[in-house]
């Protein structure tokens, strides 16, 4: 029998999307495994009705929800709100869902920063009043379960196609999805020395070191102890799917955290601050700490500077 | 007055939108407009940030064109900082680029259009969709997903992250192509050529001529276009220099380092997106049907109007009858679906190029950069336009300042044109079904908005 998946994205980029999609030919079998009920990338059905005569919002039942990126405006908590009324089960898709992800950078600045800013810039003609037959935006881009209750979490920024897969197959035979608990270090083939000298880290301006292009993963040192920041000690596995290596590793480039952290309340900065202290490394030689949290400034853990004193 | 239409939101598109009509008490469209709501404030919220990182913050900006902006963004930060890639690095950039327009025009057509056309505009909306396309053509569904999936690999495998890329860096790319890797994607990419030309013959004889009459009525508006050419007029998706082009297909070249003298971006009441316009005609901004003032459009029609030919031949042949049939610029908003499926056969035809060039294995693929106090601006050529990522960095390279003008905003006026348009010309009388309604939104898929 197969079960009925509503989809819906909120304050999202389409990459999840595209993640479902990358399925390749596995997507044809989940499409004979389920009945998609709702999915604005690839079906019309319509929340106000068909003929866009309704008043209110409705997604139909399903068995699933899935929903991708960060509740920002009115609009996104009504249809989480509904889609949470209509679903059994509701799937946090992508980092964006669960702790906010890249959009949540927004949450260092009052929205009155942000609007004054996108409505001035250099090609903007200036404008009387800024755009009000809109809906209206929240205070701050907030992760699902700060509004609704979410059941089950897949972060990834995007998830690997073959989580998703595990994901809806787990789902479809009754089994539980297991969290491995593990960071993205767990899945690293590169070497690790333990502690060593390193007193500062430097910017990535440069590659890192290594042999011959040929040259293996797991011949290369861990980038972290070639100086340059590197996240996945406080990242949460699984961004390789089947294959396993991490995919920033995979292109000799630094993990920045976007599968958000390793436990679902974690916080990346701290840790990795923490992380990087404990090693005898000078956290001052970061440019700057804000971009530790740029995947997971959701849960209040990104604010405004208090610069003016409130009203 | 009669009850307002809420088409909400628009589907088989890649962002949020809808549509809002407000028929008079005749039930004919008194008003009609389509809101954008999307607001992330990324122009704001990269201030602060090193600019080496922006690469990979930005490609969140779209989950479907996320190479776009990070080589985009690549190419600003290059600038900033003053640094040039080497000959491999740039190559590797623009294969990576080109391969991912290859992919994606193939999801827009098959994934997103061809619904409407396949299983028809005014069928059972459980069935028009790819789902349904699936089941009715099981085999050509299982070889779409597999050429699109073929090439998405080609991204993964080489550079990691397909979807929100880290590869392209600052001063090139992260990591050289191996041999062994480049006569595998020269062969997977020769295949996929092979499906291009497919996709297009299917196309033009299966897919259009049933749909020539709805092709020259629905969405039609007039407009100028703007695209990326090389030196000699051809189109380039990676680098070159802008063409921005009149609707009585006069145009002017312009470097994209001056593109404030040449674009304005107006703020209308019910849209997020700031709606672009051609600053530099000096006859303001309005969308008018029949007295248009300031719009042009982006995305594939655009670049091959703006284009003198193509750089490929295979690519060239189907321009020179695409042109012979609909002229230069050709305006009709459905024909965005043909000129797509021209420029998959130049992205397969280019990156066949690219991987025959034996400097694309060039150990040396990066320059060392020194962040700096600097300005730059990138710009690529998204499958949905122009897109410009402009910053300022201070002397730590840090970003001070960023303005963005993403592919499909240019469209944003042009769309709102065509549905009010396609709206107008359906609706009458207060005569309105679902049919009716999925037409209408037929003529913002056009744009792959």
């Amino acid at each position: 029998m197969s079960i009925k998946v509503a989809e819906e994205w909120l304050n999202a980029c389409s990459g999840c999307e595209i993640a479902i999609v990358d399925l390749g030919e596995r997507l044809l079998d989940v499409l004979n495994l389920v009945d998609f009920v709702h999915m604005p990338v690839i079906m019309d059905h319509k929340l106000y009705g068909q003929l866009g005569d309704q008043k209110h919002i409705h997604i139909p039942e399903a068995d699933v929800g899935i929903l991708t990126g960060g509740i920002r405006n009115e609009e996104h908590l009504e249809v989480a709100r509904e889609m949470r009324a209509q679903c059994k089960t509701l799937i946090a898709l992508g980092t964006c869902a669960t702790h906010g992800g890249i959009p949540a950078l927004a949450n260092s600045y009052q929205n009155e920063e942000l609007l004054q800013r996108i409505f001035s810039t250099e090609t903007t003609d200036p404008a009387d009043a800024l755009p009000d037959d809109v809906p209206e935006i929240l205070e701050r881009c907030q992760a699902l379960d700060e509004l609704i209750k979410v059941d089950v979490y897949l972060p990834g920024c995007p998830p690997h196609p073959d989580q998703i897969y595990g994901a809806l197959t787990a789902l479809l035979e009754g089994r539980p999805l297991e969290d491995s608990g593990k960071s993205v270090c767990n899945d690293c083939p590169t070497i690790r020395e333990g502690k060593g000298q390193l007193k500062n880290l430097r910017r990535f301006l440069q590659p890192p070191h290594y042999g011959t292009p040929d040259e293996p993963l797991d011949k290369m040192r861990c980038l972290l102890e070639q100086g340059l920041l590197c996240m996945g000690s406080v990242t949460r596995a699984g961004c390789g799917g089947d294959v396993g290596t991490p995919r920033c590793i995979a292109a000799r480039v630094p993990c920045r955290g976007c599968s958000g952290p390793v436990r679902h309340e974690g916080n990346q900065l701290l840790d990795m601050l923490n992380g990087l202290a404990s090693n005898g490394i000078d956290i001052r030689s970061l440019p700057e700490h804000t971009s530790l949290l740029r995947f997971s400034g959701a849960h209040g853990l990104l604010r405004p500077k208090r610069t003016k004193k409130e009203a | 007055m009669s009850k307002l239409i809420n088409i909400a939101p628009i589907t088989h598109i890649e962002g949020h939108a809808s549509i809002a009509i407000q028929p008079d008490d005749a039930g004919n469209v008194e008003d009609c407009k389509v809101h954008f709501q999307a607001l992330r404030g990324f122009e704001k919220f990269v201030e602060g940030k090193p600019a080496e990182e922006l690469p990979r913050i930005v490609n969140r900006i779209c989950g479907i064109c996320p190479w776009h902006h990070h080589l985009a963004s690549n190419k600003a930060v290059d600038r900033c900082f003053g640094v040039t890639p080497p000959p491999a690095g740039r190559k590797l950039r623009e294969l990576m680029q080109t391969i991912a327009h290859a992919e994606d025009k193939l999801l827009h057509f098959f994934f997103l259009a061809a619904a409407d056309f396949v299983i028809g505009p005014d069928s059972d909306y459980a069935v028009r969709n790819v789902i349904g396309v699936a089941k009715a053509n099981p085999e050509l569904a299982q070889k779409v997903v597999r050429m699109r999936y073929m090439a998405k690999m080609i991204l993964e495998k080489f550079a990691g992250k397909a979807i929100h890329p880290v590869a392209g860096v600052v001063g090139g790319f992260s990591k050289p192509l191996l041999e062994a890797d480049r006569q595998e994607f020269l062969k997977q990419m020769q295949e996929l050529l092979d499906f291009a030309l497919f996709t297009i013959e299917f196309a033009k004889t299966r897919v259009f001529p049933k749909y020539l009459d709805t092709i020259q009525s629905l969405g039609v508006i007039r407009t100028g276009f703007i695209g990326t050419v090389d030196d000699g007029g051809q189109l380039n998706l990676y680098d070159g220099k802008i063409r921005l082009m009149k609707p009585d297909a006069t145009f002017t070249d312009f470097d994209i380092q001056d593109y404030t003298d040449f674009i304005g971006e107006k703020v209308v009441p019910y849209s997020y997106g700031k709606f672009p316009y051609a600053r530099a005609w000096d006859e303001g901004f309005s969308m008018d049907l029949d007295n248009p003032r300031g719009i042009y459009r982006s995305n594939c029609l655009a670049r091959i109007n703006v284009a003198d030919r193509m750089a490929t031949p295979k690519a060239q042949a189907e321009l020179e009858e695409f042109r012979e049939k609909f002229g230069r610029p050709a305006q009709a908003t459905l024909l965005y679906h043909w000129a797509r499926l021209i420029e998959e056969v130049y992205a397969c035809e280019h990156a066949i190029v690219l991987l025959q060039d034996p400097e694309i294995t060039d150990p040396n693929v990066r320059t060392a950069a020194e962040p700096r106090a600097g300005r730059g601006v990138g710009c690529v050529e998204a499958p949905r336009g122009t897109l410009i990522h402009d910053y300022s960095t201070d002397e730590n390279g840090l970003v001070t300042r960023a303005n963005l003008i993403v592919g499909t905003t240019h469209n944003l006026g042009p769309i709102n044109m065509s549905v009010n348009q396609a709206a107008r010309t359906l609706i009458k009388d207060g005569s309105v079904d679902e049919g009716t309604l999925n037409k209408i939104e037929m003529a913002v898929r056009a744009y792959d908005p």
